[in-house]
């Protein structure tokens, strides 16, 4: 595989390191919810995976093979089918900072939750 | 049914999710709005990334615009058709409203 096939990986890849330091950042909580987190991108993920299996068989949209990994799954791009587990993710953890920064209070005490378990 | 359609229905459903049947209300708040502002700005960025390079592309009977692969104009916004900006918008919401969703129900976040 030659550099090409990775780039829309690596516009995937830019998206996590992008959102990712947002956990520690905000001591965000997203990640210790797992079954939370699955469940959004189940249920978010399949109904737009639909729509893009439909999309790509019309003929809507179609995807270089030069520029994707070679792997196909239903004729989608692997890439194709991470991309709909990383923008719910990307989206929940931008979300997330931003009702921190918005939380009353966050301007003068930067968060520093600790949790009594 | 075109892209385009597709997206003015998606767009659709994805505020009827938020605003009746999960009840998120997040298009009413300045919190999710914010957020998406932020999304959209990358968006165009990672998106421009994908439709700029070709590595996808779009069939010109289902779009507004043409095959022609423009910065901005001819039904494109940053290389990308606009229905995409559509596209975007019902999946970080539908992806939000969910997440509150199942927060709410789980009593996981009180918000």
């Amino acid at each position: 595989m030659s550099v090409p096939h990775w780039s829309d990986i690596a516009m995937l890849a830019f998206c996590l390191v992008g959102t990712l330091p947002l956990v520690p950042a905000f001591r965000l909580r997203v990640l210790r919810q797992p079954t939370r987190l699955l469940l959004t991108v189940v249920a978010v993920g399949s109904p737009f995976l639909v729509w893009d299996l439909y999309a790509t068989r019309s003929g809507h949209w179609r995807f270089d093979a030069a520029q994707t990994l070679p792997w196909r799954v239903a004729g989608l791009p692997l890439e194709e089918i991470a991309f709909f587990v990383v923008i719910p993710l990307v989206a929940v953890l931008t979300y997330e900072a931003v009702r921190v920064v918005r939380r009353p209070g966050a301007a003068r005490r930067p968060p520093q939750r600790r949790e009594v378990r | 049914m075109t892209y385009t359609a597709i997206t003015v229905v998606a767009v659709l459903a994805a505020v009827a999710l938020d605003r009746w049947a999960a009840r998120t209300r997040l298009t009413t708040s300045g919190t999710w709005w914010a957020s998406y502002g932020i999304i959209v700005v990358f968006q165009l960025l990672t998106n421009g990334w994908l439709t700029g390079r070709r590595i996808v592309r779009y069939d010109a009977d289902t779009i507004l615009g043409s095959d022609r692969v423009t910065f901005v104009g001819e039904g494109r916004l940053v290389y990308a058709p606009v229905e995409d900006l559509g596209f975007g918008f019902a999946l970080v919401l539908t992806s939000c409203a969910v997440w509150v969703w199942l927060g709410r129900r789980s009593g996981e976040d009180g918000s």
